[in-house]
């Protein structure tokens, strides 16, 4: 009954945020009923304490200093719906070509729900478990995991690292989220191919929302690469609210790649927190290529003495799209280092956003901090906004910073072209060269050799319109000199 | 038939007009050496001949193996087999330079009908013309140019030359801040590759580089027209005398 009441005030105070019938409070109520016999306490809590901050907060606005550059009222005014489980039925088929050539494992979700008939979970390597998160939580209550399930750690971490307070999609998340990927490297395990998880957006006429929820555990001394993949099938817009926690124990070595592949009409806010033990090592990379607004947020905690963190980052915008990175990285201990490098290929009346903030707490002396965003904007339309925001509360430190903002050079395309190479590919392979700076920080072959493909297909897709739009614009030319002489 | 035929050349950056009327014939086979004065324009007809668009032909004809070469792109040109050494060869980092010449070999070869080559095909050509220059095979997969000495760079231009076998080479100041090792080691790779279906352009501003390619014949470039044109004994002239009147007579260089 209690909550029954709430509800009622939130609904009042949503209305006003939105303007619209309120579909978040909607799914909160849906969900609430869902999972009233199955969550443990504490996740209600959890999700109580996040659906309180977002009823509270509502969307940021660009008044907001973390949202100064980008505009969510479109996705503020759109009545995104929850979708339940397996109301859209896609095919092994249409799953094919998104698959990671070489991957460990694949977790398949589509619209926010684990697919077990669509996902591949065979010969799992030894030292790794793996489930959906949603399962691990009914398994944890029921007293009855299956093999591979490992639900008692889960509580330890969930939501431990992600602060609902901090922001509002992870209040948003926390609230909401029905499913995701439990990952847990068990100590010392190697786990050489990546594991694959794949978020399917596929609307079928209606604009969805999904908020996916990762956990992922590397104990120890482990080893392991992750790919969070987001895809769409068909054109609807879909709202992808992802958060993943990454807690790297001591001395593990993870990768994390985020893959956003989606249509172009998609909202997508993918919040990566990583949790870093003394000496672990831990690689973020994302590869944004689709999606239409598109919010990256890396908040890696170095939280242990000589931990290390690289970020690395590209992202190739056109039309109108709006790719926003919003980094912060915090040094909570001495003698850790994090790299951040972003590089930004924008083309047509896209938008790029590159927020680097690094916070250097107190005690951690002998921090080295460095960031770098590199960007290309390929047409007078497109925009780059590019803000480092340094906070250093510790003495002993070193941190830079440096953005550059350019074209493609003309001196090295008529050096190409003067050795016979065409144009269009000399352009290519100068857009490709400087994307794949970001490629040569990726050591895991198959998650490299997979990125790779995809960010030149997406290069050839740019070079392609460039060229389409340029014939048709000497067409239209062509036939106004026809008309004029006419 | 002549392989490359000036005529009346004139051409302008940015409104200044730098060539004032060129007139040159290049025959297959033949070495020319062009030299002068600092902003003569010596840089600015290599860079016409190569096609950059930044320069603007207001007057004039060039035929390059009977070809309108003035109608060429870049590209075009280097398929037909104009090739520019340049003097201050351009670093592009990402791009290994191996990978960089064996997708410019496999353009021409497209453009001339013939079959691409692999990279299994294309390493053994590559090696043999490396050594040809005395080239660090480490050289090879790094990204072209970048981080090269200056004599690297030099090198890997005329180890380009080498590799694609362009019928026009024109090499503008590549003995420029070289020093004596490295320019034999260049002249080394176009003296191998001078044969009675070559021609070569080679600009300079000083007689040195002329001790080891030997020209057939020299000639002297003052503001923006040929002043005069010899044998290799006419550099030796200049090296002795200087450009003298020339010189005097230059009116404003412009940077070439």
């Amino acid at each position: 009954m209690r909550t029954a009441a709430r509800e009622t005030g939130s609904e009042k105070a949503m209305a006003t945020v939105t303007g619209r019938p309120n579909k978040y409070l909607e799914a909160y109520g849906e969900l609430i009923a869902l999972r009233q016999e199955r969550d443990p306490v504490w996740l209600r809590q959890l999700r109580e304490n996040g659906w309180t901050r977002f009823h509270a907060k509502g969307f940021p606005t660009t008044h907001d200093e973390d949202w100064r550059f980008t505009n969510l009222a479109a996705l503020a005014k759109t009545p995104f719906q929850r979708v339940t489980k397996g109301s859209v039925a896609v095919s092994a088929q249409e799953i094919e070509k998104f698959r990671v050539p070489g991957a460990a494992c694949q977790l398949v979700f589509v619209n926010g729900h684990f697919a077990p008939e669509l996902s591949e979970l065979g010969n799992l390597p030894k030292g790794l478990e793996i489930c959906s998160l949603e399962r691990a939580i009914d398994c944890g209550m029921i007293g009855a995991a299956p093999e591979g399930c490992a639900p008692e750690g889960i509580e330890q971490h969930l939501g431990r690292y992600a602060d609902v307070r901090r922001d509002v999609f992870t209040a948003l998340n926390t609230a909401l989220w029905e499913d995701g990927g439990y990952l847990r490297i068990r100590r010392g395990a190697v786990i050489e191919q990546p594991i694959h998880l794949l978020y399917v957006s596929a609307g079928a006429g209606a604009e969805i929302m999904t908020h996916p929820r990762t956990l992922i555990v590397a104990e120890p001394t482990s080893h392991a690469a992750v790919i969070e993949d987001y895809v769409s099938i068909g054109s609807e817009a879909a709202f992808s609210n992802a958060v993943t926690e990454l807690v790297a124990g001591q001395d593990a070595v993870v990768s994390h790649f985020l893959v956003e592949r989606e249509n172009l009409a998609a909202f997508n806010v993918s919040t990566l927190r990583l949790e870093q033990a003394r000496g672990a090592n831990v690689a973020s990379h994302s590869i944004l290529l689709g999606g239409g607004l598109v919010r990256n947020n890396v908040h890696p905690v170095l939280g242990g003495e000589g931990a290390e963190c690289l970020i690395n980052g590209l992202f190739v915008g056109a039309g109108r799209q709006h790719l926003d990175n919003y980094m912060l990285v915090e040094h909570a201990q001495p003698q850790c280092s994090s790299r951040q490098f972003y590089n930004g290929i924008l083309d047509g009346h896209a938008r790029g956003v590159f927020h680097g903030r690094i916070i250097v707490h107190k005690d951690a002396q002998k921090t080295d901090a460095k960031q770098t965003n590199r960007n290309l904007l390929l047409s007078d339309d497109a925009r780059i906004d590019t803000k480092p925001q340094l906070e250093i509360h510790a003495d002993d430190v070193k941190c830079t910073h440096g953005a550059t903002i350019g074209q493609i050079e003309e001196e090295q395309l008529f050096y190409l072209r003067s050795r016979g190479i065409d144009e269009v590919s000399a352009r290519n392979t100068l857009l490709y060269a400087f994307a794949a700076e970001c490629l040569d920080r990726m050591h895991e072959p198959a998650a490299r050799e997979f990125a790779e493909g995809l960010i030149r297909e997406r290069l050839n897709e740019l070079t392609r319109n460039r060229q389409a739009a340029a014939s048709a614009a000497a067409a239209e030319e062509e036939a106004q000199n026809w008309e004029e002489v006419g | 038939m002549a392989l490359l035929e000036i005529e009346d050349l004139h051409a302008s950056v940015g409104g200044h007009e730098i060539l004032k009327g060129v007139n040159l014939t290049l025959n297959a086979g033949e070495v020319h050496s062009i030299m002068g004065p600092n902003g003569s324009g010596k840089s600015t007809l290599a860079a016409v001949l190569a096609r950059r668009e930044t320069y603007e032909v207001t007057r004039g004809r060039v035929l390059f193996d009977g070809k309108d070469l003035l109608e060429m792109k870049p590209e075009e040109a280097a398929c037909e087999g104009v090739f520019l050494a340049f003097q201050y060869p351009v670093e592009i980092p990402g791009i290994g330079n191996a990978y960089f010449l064996r997708s410019a070999l496999n353009a021409i070869r497209k453009h001339r009908g013939q079959e691409e080559l692999d990279a299994m095909d294309f390493l053994p050509l590559y090696k043999e013309r490396m050594k040809l220059l005395e080239m660090d095979d480490k050289l090879m997969n790094r990204s072209v140019n970048e981080g090269f000495s200056g004599g690297e760079k030099k090198r890997n231009e005329i180890l380009q030359m080498a590799v694609l076998e362009p019928k026009l080479s024109i090499l503008d100041e590549t003995d420029s801040g070289l020093d004596i090792d490295a320019l034999r080691i260049v002249a080394q790779g176009v003296n191998a590759m001078r044969s009675p279906e070559r021609a070569f352009l080679v600009i300079t501003h000083y007689q040195r580089l002329l001790n080891y390619i030997t020209p057939d014949f020299v000639h002297v470039l003052v503001d923006g027209k040929i002043a005069r044109s010899g044998g290799p004994e006419l550099a030796l002239e200049l090296e002795e005398k200087g450009y003298g009147r020339a010189e005097v007579d230059a009116p404003e260089a412009l940077p070439a």
